[in-house]
């Protein structure tokens, strides 16, 4: 039996992997922390552009909208003046602007639109989220068969495009005005049923979702104590699920609020229109005049922008209901 | 009530997708025939398929490096605040902003603005730029003629101790005076040099009489002039003075002959027409058919641009709160595993975002099918059927509503819109019930 040399046994372990070269490089050339600061204040700067042009767009005079940019205002901030929101609001001479720049706009028109946009998104939105809350009660705790079935037709019809719907129901409106002599098309009234219908898909699922996190077990005990469906809806589903209720009111609110089709719709020509329909018409009349439709939209973000700041996790819960849950 | 408005009306746009422009009359499926074969349609079908193949994923991917990256930082909430704001506003207010963002002129519209400071430094335009649709030979009055390559040259030789005059017109007399030009002075000839002027050969005193100099005319300042020899080569270059006047020492023997440069009329940047129909694509060449589907107009990407600005707070704020739901451990384990930043990126944390990533997707595919208020408030005239930018759900509004009726035809388009809908109806469906 001859001896064979015994040949090196390779270590069980491997040894440690000493970093290669390109890890190392990359490892420098990892972002630093101030890197990473510098690049998104970047964008957060770049991304306020656009509002802080339209805000000071609206507060300089008219007739320097041809002559000069906005930005002009940096080395110049005395052009500042709210010269353009008193001419909006009273319609007053056109004179008084700098440059004589005729504004053609009915006095109070502004204020009519910011009155129309309200007498719409308001019942709209208290409409979609009583009837969304009462359906989507129904559909949780409620004792009847296909409960599930009328859920997801529901969750179908979120998805439906509204084009799909305006042709009809115009047709509708007009024909319920020959037949009954009230005609819906043209009216605020029209407008609030159509933003309801396709407003409440959305809203039954977001109040679905969330009354199926609460215990069953509270219903039930409700019942066998002898609470009627409306007293354990008022007294039980609503205090929990107010929170999930401004979500919705909300995300609706905005969503109404800044609608432009429906409105174009059913309310164009009409001589009292909603913001968006405003400065959508605003737009398209001969010689438009920018400093109107600056100020008009800084006018119709207003609202939206109070209602956001003040309900900004609601507003946010509300989306994210609809997309991850 | 959602039978009312929501249920019925679909069935009933179906019915109606089938009769004439009236619906008086079934017309069978004339109205989809029509819509695949007009190039109006086909536009608005080649731009959905723009705007659905770019800005979902666009919109993502934005979204998710804003979110990935603001959970490195303190003020992440301000970020995202900034960033979310624009969806609160109405899409014709983010519109209209737009519209004056791409602004034609460079001294309004800050995206010019910018293009022209870039391109001004690049390539300075020179100190008399043409205007549009101006030729530099239309420039030439008395003793010049056009040259080569948009230059000027004297009409006559000159010899050394000679004098060339050379008058221009067409100038905007802005110009001038923002150059600082005194009143033309004839330059006095010496031996050995060519002398000479350039002056704006227009007198208002005498506005007959061409080629003489009168106090009332100004010089050129600040023009390029070059002297050649005989044989076309460059000789000496000078820039005139404050009065038109130039002069070239020690020329030598031979006759020369005076040239204004052509980079003295090389016009700035003028601005791009942003909101413009211009196709990115070379298809001039093409049929019409050909055109409406192959063509990019230059508005759907400066829309898709504006668009981004408004949804890029939505898929930031749901990909980050994924990404605030993600198993923390996993991450962990890949960073004590010695997985450098991206590789973790890559393999772990894109994997576990994948669901919401899709959801995100699936949303703003939904989104931008039945795009219609940007198209509307940005490309006014370009938006209407046939246009550049129009959309199935322009297309939709117009011939349901606005001018140009024509029910059956809308309606078809409408359905379009619905079967398009329906992949991402039953997306949802498949997802929520598998819960």
């Amino acid at each position: 039996m001859t001896t064979t040399p015994v040949a090196e046994t390779p270590p069980a372990v491997p040894a440690v992997r000493q970093p290669s070269r390109t890890r190392l490089v990359l490892k420098r050339l990892r972002p630093s922390r101030f890197v990473v600061n510098l690049v998104l204040g970047a964008i957060a700067l770049f991304w306020l552009v656009p509002s802080l042009s339209m805000m000071i767009i609206s507060f300089r005079p008219a007739g320097l909208f041809e002559v000069s940019g906005w930005w002009k205002v940096f080395t110049a901030p005395s052009q500042l003046t709210f010269q353009n929101y008193r001419e909006l609001f009273t319609g007053g001479s056109s004179t008084a602007l700098g440059g004589g720049v005729p504004s053609g706009l009915a006095p109070g028109s502004v204020l009519d639109a910011l009155r129309t946009s309200l007498e719409i998104s308001i019942p709209a939105t208290i409409l979609v989220t009583a009837i969304s809350s009462l359906a989507a009660y129904s559909i949780v705790f409620g004792r009847w068969r296909g409960r599930n079935a009328v859920f997801l037709t529901i969750v179908g019809l979120m998805v439906v495009p509204l084009q799909v719907a305006l042709i009809p129901v115009a047709a509708l409106y007009k024909d319920m005005g020959s037949v009954t002599g009230w005609n819906p098309f043209g009216t605020i009234t029209g407008v609030v049923i159509f933003h309801v219908a396709f407003g409440l898909p959305f809203g039954v699922f977001l109040m679905r979702n969330f009354f199926i996190g609460l215990p069953t077990a509270l219903i039930e005990a409700g019942r066998i104590d002898g609470a009627g469906e409306w007293t354990l809806f008022r007294r039980v589903v609503i205090p929990l699920g107010i929170a999930a209720a401004a979500s919705l009111a909300i995300f609706q609110f905005i969503w109404v609020w800044n609608d432009l089709l429906v409105a174009l719709v059913f309310l164009g020509g009409d001589p009292h229109v909603p913001l968006t329909l405003f400065l959508y018409d605003q737009e398209r009349t001969l010689a438009a005049n920018f400093w109107i439709i600056s100020t008009g939209s800084m006018v119709s973000i207003v609202v939206p922008l109070i209602v956001f700041l003040a309900f900004q996790r609601h507003f946010v819960r509300g989306m994210l209901a609809g997309a991850v849950k | 009530m959602l039978l009312a408005i929501v249920v019925w009306p679909t069935i009933a746009t179906i019915r109606y997708s089938f009769y004439n422009g009236t619906a008086t009359k079934a017309v069978g499926l004339s109205n989809y025939k029509s819509l695949f074969s007009t190039a109006d349609t086909l536009i608005a079908f080649r731009n959905n398929v723009i705007w659905v193949l770019v800005f979902p994923f666009v919109v993502t991917v934005i979204g998710l490096v804003f979110a990935v990256l603001s959970e490195r930082i303190r003020w992440a909430t301000a970020f995202k605040t900034v960033i979310f704001l624009p969806i609160v506003f109405s899409v014709t207010a983010s519109s209209l902003v737009f519209t004056q963002i791409f602004q034609l002129d460079p001294h309004v519209g800050v995206m010019n603005a910018i293009v022209q400071t870039v391109e001004d430094w690049f390539n300075p335009p020179g100190a008399y730029p043409l205007s549009a649709g101006q030729s530099v030979a239309s420039l030439a009055t008395s003793g010049v003629v056009a040259g080569p390559h948009g230059t000027l040259d004297a009409s006559a030789a000159v010899r050394a101790g000679g004098t060339t005059r050379m008058g221009l017109t067409g100038v905007n007399p802005d110009t001038l005076t923002v150059l600082g030009a005194r009143p033309a002075r004839m330059p006095t000839p010496s031996a050995g040099a060519v002398t000479g002027l350039v002056w704006r050969d227009f007198s208002l005193s005498n506005p007959s009489n061409v080629s003489g100099v009168y106090p009332d005319e100004d010089g050129f300042p600040n023009l390029q002039v070059s002297l050649l020899a005989s044989n076309g080569s460059t000789v000496a270059t000078t820039t005139t003075d404050a009065f038109g006047r130039f002069r070239f020492s020690n020329v030598g023997a031979g006759a020369f002959r005076v040239q204004i440069q052509a980079s003295n009329f090389k016009p700035g940047f003028s601005g791009t027409f942003w909101l413009g129909p211009q196709s990115l694509t070379p298809t001039s060449s093409l049929g019409q058919t050909a055109q409406a589907l192959l063509s990019i107009p230059l508005i759907d990407i400066s829309m898709i641009l504006a668009y981004l600005w408004i949804w890029a707070g939505f898929t930031m704020v749901v990909v980050a709160a994924g990404l605030a739901a993600l198993d923390r451990e996993a991450l962990e384990a890949a960073h004590v595993d010695g997985a450098t930043e991206w590789q973790t990126f890559r393999r772990v944390t894109i994997p576990m975002l994948a669901p919401v990533l899709t959801v995100v997707f699936v949303t703003m595919v939904i989104n931008v099918l039945k795009i219609f208020d940007i198209v509307v408030n940005l490309g006014i005239d370009s938006s209407q059927p046939g246009g550049q930018s129009s959309t199935l759900a322009s297309d939709v509004y117009y011939l349901g509503f606005g001018g140009g009726v024509h029910t059956g035809l809308a309606s078809a388009l409408a359905v379009m819109l619905f079967v398009l809908v329906v992949p991402a109806m039953l997306f949802n469906l498949k997802r929520i019930s598998g819960k």
